[in-house]
């Protein structure tokens, strides 16, 4: 537990390109999803990849790891999905989509590559059978996890995350008001969480408080986008706080202004949102400095 | 042994008589009854020594008991003295029904605890109770109001209808010879029995209970009861049987000690600190396996009724792990601390990750290694430790790695370290219990300093905090937690959880309360009364909270105690199963040492050497320790009043601290199916002097009762021994949260006929108000008026109290001021029937307060009409019958202390009103209203919140205490509130108190 420092303590992060194929179903089934009304604008998302990476690395001062966009996996730009990262543990996860399970074999490369210590969720058959869990249903507080239990992440995958991160309560809640957990709430700083101002959201929220033995500041947005947000705090002791502009969120701008001290940084990823995504959704956040 | 009884209590009896002239005529005869019986004991004898050691074994019934008798003439050994054996030949004459008598009535007043198992048992032991009888007819001044408390006690066991009658019978003819009522009200089991003995006939119930063992019991009761000082050395030094104990200390070493067979379990926990050097030692217990359970050992019961391997093999263990070991005082307290949590960790209750394991490991060869030393410590001295529950070549590296860094760290900052990183892991503390939820789910049940968590394999899905839980219970294999509703629901729900057995769920009970109690409360609960009936176990956590600890550890000064680190390789041996190494050593060195790693020269462990008939040692009685500490702290609460009292006003909170005797909290859990009503028992109880009630009362009480009975009929016989309920005192939690709870319609009522929770509801909002100090000289006067109430009071014992309280009375008022402001003060009495109270009226005086003005106007004394529910008949709450209510004068006197209305904030200001919600929340002894309105003054919407926290407790309670916490937690929730206002309620009976 040494190795616990409050949130948002971070000096890498991994990221991964926008393919080509970025928008393109690479499944047939997704039709419905995808399809029609919304007309990806690849170009358009890299360069707000672009921006998002640039803010890390120039303004947090991160140092930044991009793994290059491969074209087979059109959604492997959401890497927060593949690896739930504490400490010098990356847990490699089993996303739900059968196809998106090649994507980890880079990510954990990386992950060896800087000294982490690697976990595997485990054959297919076995103890962990089974077993979904994407990255995006993972809230870590600094303190505790909550694994989001959907249509992505079940509980066979919750207690595997639960056996790689011993120190810590992981508690399970329901996702309500979103597809994924980060969805509808993220960190915004040590101990506080974002969340949305939706019904399901408090929902989730009064679930999370009801499990937790600590205590957070809540702040809520009014739009849902604006509840997913990355916070860093960089090597320069600032706060940083990366989160949708007002363009795509007008009214919660006025909420994270509450968040005294902070540096904002409005970052764009109306593109990726329209594919569910997220800022997170982006990132994997790791810390590599020694504890000891 | 039967036969040296004999013989030393006739020698007993007659200096007794000398001194104890007054009692003869009836000691006279309590002396033939003596004789008679030492005579059957004698005969018994033989057979009491194996069944008196099990008694619980022993499942004979009464009817089995004649057989045994006439059993024990045939299998007489030769008596130890010779008088002895004479009588044993008388004892052959004795007409049965004489034995049978004793032995039936000993069942009766036997403690609720015995069971018709045990009374089989009893016979045979007969001899050696005599002679605790005539020992209590020697020394005891025969002043007896025993018989009422008899037949309470009696009750209280459930004893059957006959055993009842035959009992008093007996009773009369010995009657208050031997009894001193005094010591009966005792809690403490012991006390009880020694009380018992007192009476001829109560003597032999005992006997059977505990068997050859009383000798035993006697002694380490000795500190309790005077009598024993009369008693002679010898019969002490001869009789006590001595049972080693072996506890396995947090080292690994055992440590051996010799225990009285009756010791209670205090005594040898005391031992094991004594050898520690331990002084914060509320946070350690000892555990014992039973059927591979492990259990707590009871310290307020005798060890042998607990443990039943033979062995008494017992272990020395933290049963409360701090949240903040930082804050413990003294290093060897955390020091082993870490000892338990290397335990912990190695054997897997508490998961750790791979860095986790390693830091740990690596502070803990900082400890006890010191500094790394490169040249000697290569990598395989480090296997020899275990830092986990399988431990790699790797995590040995990472160990040996991070142990580098700690160069210059001391053995006490390593611990330090240690601890803080082990705090922080998720299960550091945690309980864990096996159960299965509604739907049949394995989960665990986790109980920690913080409330229960439940978890599904490694993963947390749910989780109760204490504030959110209103009453534990447990009944059969399940245990049911009844929690408080959310913002978003408006009942109360219950959760309901099967564990594998009935001992494990009441196991988990037994862990909930204590830990509930232990970090939740400031000061223990009361422990509820001998009741009649009792409806579930009484148990309750009889040792210092967590508050209270660190309050006595701020006290403790001493150098730092010189204790040798063990090396934790021998932690991972004795895992192995391997035999601890150090057993032989201590076991040679004796009692002495404590074991090995320990320096013979300290001072402790030497005493201890002392120890082989240690009767006085017990003397650091824990409650006596408990209660010095308390009322330190009450005094530092206290003392935060008067600054709390300063605080704005902003919100009103009253606080109403009620006495009353009617009720013991336990009783309130009547509507609840658990509790059963046995017609014996209430039979009994009509025929109590001490019952007086108002027939309307009883009917109500009947009405409410009925219920639960009809319920129950199944769980009749199981409700004294499978329920068992626990109201965790909430007074504490209510916080914002709570403001938006419903109140609890069903509870309330409950408590209100049974305990009168005062709720002095008072819709309009109170104005704001500075805390004021009643002047103390209305205080003053309240005292000559109490004087007279005593006089007119009819019930006898009730004038004791009555007094008492009235004493109290002026102490308590200043207690909570610290500023007099004359003028602001509002000093009133009124004068309250008790009887709506009773009944379960809310309604309470304080609406007639003035405010703004002093008067301290003694108001008429007015006589009502008042049921009075003395002490020992609270216990039969349950059962009130309708004959024989005497009609009680008594009085009330309510004297409210008011805050001057500020001229802002006052009710009179116009304004809309808006919402006006009254919430209600309450918990076993302290209900809480909270009275939210919201006003709209000028386009200005003020939300005024006041909080009435009414306090009910019985006699038990004490007034300044309860009244300084119930303040301190209030302060503590609301920093921004104030008290305005102080209430205090008495009515002969009954006192309340409150503040605003």
């Amino acid at each position: 537990m040494a190795s616990v420092l409050p949130y948002g303590r971070f000096t890498h992060a991994v990221v991964r390109g926008i393919p080509e194929t970025f928008g393109k179903v690479e499944d047939e089934k997704n039709n419905k999803v995808e399809n029609g009304e919304t007309t990806m604008d690849l170009a358009k998302a890299q360069r707000q990849f672009g921006v998002l990476t640039g803010a890390l690395r120039q303004k947090v001062g991160l140092q930044l790891i991009e793994i290059p966009a491969d074209p087979e996996l059109p959604e492997s730009w959401r890497i927060e999905d593949v690896a739930v990262i504490q400490g010098d543990t990356a847990l490699i996860t089993r996303p739900f989509k059968q196809q998106r399970r090649s994507e980890t074999e880079a990510v954990r490369r990386v992950m060896s590559e800087l000294n982490l210590t690697v976990v595997e969720m485990g054959a297919e058959e076995g103890g962990s059978a089974g077993a979904t869990l994407e990255g995006s249903d993972v809230l870590f507080t600094g303190r505790e996890f909550f694994v989001g239990i959907s249509s992505h992440t079940n509980y066979r995958g919750a207690e595997v995350l639960a056996d790689t991160f011993r120190d810590f309560a992981v508690s399970t809640v329901p996702v309500c008001g979103g597809a994924r957990l980060k969805n509808i709430c993220s960190m915004g700083g040590p101990d506080t969480i974002i969340i949305s101002n939706s019904d399901g959201a408090k929902k989730t929220l009064r679930m999370m408080e009801q499990l937790t033995d600590h205590h957070y500041e809540v702040l809520t947005v009014p739009e849902g986008a604006a509840a997913n947000c990355v916070y860093v705090r960089g090597p320069s002791k600032v706060d940083y706080l990366l989160h949708p502009p007002t363009e795509e969120c007008p009214e919660s701008f006025p909420a994270f202004q509450k968040l005294t001290d902070y540096t904002l940084l409005p970052t764009a990823c109306s593109e990726a949102s329209k594919l569910g995504g997220s800022l997170t959704s982006f990132c994997l956040l790791i810390n590599r400095k020694t504890y000891y | 042994m039967t036969t040296e009884v004999g013989s030393e209590t006739e020698v007993k009896k007659e200096p007794e008589k000398a001194e104890e002239q007054p009692a003869e005529p009836e000691r006279s005869a309590i002396n033939q009854t003596d004789e008679v019986k030492v005579v059957e004991a004698a005969e018994q004898s033989n057979e009491s020594p194996a069944l008196a050691t099990d008694s619980a074994e022993a499942k004979e019934n009464q009817e089995a008991q004649p057989a045994d008798n006439a059993t024990g003439p045939e299998g007489e050994e030769p008596p130890a003295s010779p008088p002895a054996s004479e009588k044993k030949g008388i004892s052959r004459f004795l007409p049965p029904w004489l034995k049978r008598q004793k032995s039936q009535s000993v069942v009766g007043p036997k403690e609720s605890q015995v069971t018709p198992k045990e009374e089989g048992g009893v016979v045979l032991v007969n001899g050696e109770g005599e002679k605790a009888e005539q020992a209590k007819a020697e020394q005891t001044s025969s002043t007896t109001t025993a018989e009422p408390q008899v037949e309470e006690e009696q009750v209280n066991g459930e004893a059957e209808p006959e055993q009842k009658e035959e009992v008093n019978s007996e009773e009369h003819a010995e009657n208050h010879s031997t009894g001193s009522a005094e010591t009966q009200p005792a809690k403490e089991e012991k006390a009880s029995e020694k009380s018992q003995e007192k009476s001829a006939a109560e003597e032999e119930k005992k006997e059977t209970e505990e068997g050859g063992e009383k000798k035993d019991q006697e002694e380490s009761l000795k500190p309790e009861g005077g009598r024993y000082f009369i008693k002679s050395p010898l019969k002490l030094t001869k009789k006590v049987k001595m049972v080693m104990c072996h506890v396995i200390m947090l080292d690994g070493s055992q440590f051996p000690c010799e225990v009285e067979k009756r010791a209670k379990g205090q005594y040898l926990f005391f031992k094991v600190c004594e050898a520690l050097n331990l002084l914060e030692k509320d946070y350690f217990g000892l555990s014992y396996k039973n059927a591979d359970q492990m259990c707590w050992l009871d310290p307020t019961k005798e060890i042998k009724r607990q443990i039943c391997n033979p062995s008494w093999q017992l272990a020395f263990n933290v049963k409360f792990y701090p949240p903040d070991p930082s804050q413990l005082t003294e290093d060897i307290t955390r020091y082993l601390l870490c000892l338990q949590l290397r335990q912990d960790i190695v054997s897997g209750r508490l998961p750790c990750s791979f860095v986790t394991h390693s830091l740990l490991g690596s502070y803990s060869l900082q400890a006890e290694l010191g500094d790394h030393d490169p040249d000697e410590q290569r990598l395989d001295y480090i296997s020899d430790f275990q830092f986990a529950p399988s431990q790699t070549k790797e995590m040995e590296e990472k160990v040996v790695e991070l142990h580098k860094t700690h160069r210059g760290m001391t053995p006490a900052q390593a611990d330090t370290q240690f601890l803080e990183n082990a705090k922080k892991l998720s299960m550091y503390g945690v309980d864990l219990h096996h159960a299965k939820d509604s739907e049949g789910v394995d989960i665990m049940l986790g109980v920690c300093a913080n409330g229960l968590l439940i978890y599904k394999d490694r993963l947390r899905i749910n989780r109760f905090a204490w504030p959110k839980i209103l009453k534990i219970s447990y009944k059969r294999s399940n245990f049911y937690i009844k929690i408080r509703p959310g913002e978003t629901e408006q009942f109360e729900s219950t959760v309901g959880f099967k564990l594998p057995n009935h001992r494990s769920a009441k196991r988990v009970w037994k862990v909930c309360v204590e830990n509930h109690t232990f970090f939740r409360l400031m000061t223990q609960e009361a422990p509820t009364k001998a009741k009649f009936l009792t409806l579930g176990s009484k148990f309750r956590y009889s040792g210092r909270t967590q508050a209270q600890t660190r309050q006595a550890s701020t006290l403790i000064d001493r150098p730092a105690p010189y204790f040798e680190r063990t090396s934790s390789k021998r932690i991972s041996r004795s895992l192995d199963g391997a035999p601890v190494i150090n057993m032989i050593e201590a076991q040679d060195s004796a009692p002495t040492s404590v074991g090995n790693g320990r320096e013979p020269g300290l001072e402790l462990s030497s005493d201890s050497s002392k120890r082989s008939p240690p009767p006085t040692t017990q003397e650091p009685l824990s409650d006596l320790t408990v209660d010095t500490v308390s009322k330190s702290s009450d005094d530092k609460q206290k003392s935060d009043e008067t600054t709390l009292q300063a605080a704005e006003v902003e919100i009103e909170e009253t606080v109403v601290v009620e006495k009353i005797r009617v009720a013991p909290k336990g009783s309130v859990t009547i509507t609840t199916p658990e509790v059963v009503v046995t017609p014996v028992a209430v039979e009994t109880e009509v025929e109590k002097p001490e019952e007086e009630v108002i027939e309307e009362v009883i009917e109500e009480v009947k009405e409410e009762q009925k219920r639960p009975v009809s319920v129950s009929s199944d769980s009749h016989s199981e409700s004294e021994e499978e329920a068992g309920e626990y109201h965790p005192q909430v007074t504490v939690s209510t916080s914002v949260e709570q403001i938006k709870e419903e109140p609890e319609e069903e509870e309330k009522e409950e408590v209100d006929n049974h305990e009168e929770p005062e709720q002095v509801s008072e819709p309009e909002p109170l104005p704001e108000v500075e805390v004021e100090t009643m002047p103390s000289p209305a205080v003053v006067e309240e005292t000559p008026m109490a004087e007279p109430e005593t006089a007119l009071v009819v019930d006898a014992p009730a004038e004791e109290e009555r007094t008492e309280d009235i004493l109290v009375t002026p102490e308590e008022a200043p207690n909570g001021h610290a500023e007099d402001q004359p003028g602001l003060v509002a000093v009133e009495e009124e004068e309250e029937e008790e009887e709506p109270r009773v009944n379960g009226d809310a309604s309470h005086a304080e609406t007639e307060r003035i405010p703004q003005v002093i008067c301290c106007s003694e108001p008429p004394v007015v006589k009502t009409e008042m049921v009075t529910i003395s002490d020992t008949f609270a216990a039969q709450k349950t059962e009130i019958a309708t004959k024989e209510v005497p009609i009680v004068h008594t009085e009330t006197k309510t004297i409210t202390y008011e805050a001057a209305q500020l001229d802002g904030s006052g009710d009179g200001e116009p304004g809309i009103l808006m919402t006006a919600q009254t919430i209600t929340s309450e918990s076993l002894c302290t209900t809480t209203t909270t009275h939210i309105t919201k006003t709209l003054k000028g386009g200005l919407s003020e939300t005024r919140i006041e909080k009435r926290i009414v306090i009910t407790g019985d006699s038990d309670i004490d007034h300044d205490q309860a009244l300084a916490q119930a303040i301190k937690e209030a302060k503590e929730q609301h920093p921004d509130m104030s008290v305005t206002r102080v209430v205090v309620h008495k009515e002969t009976e009954l006192a309340e108190e409150g503040e605003d």
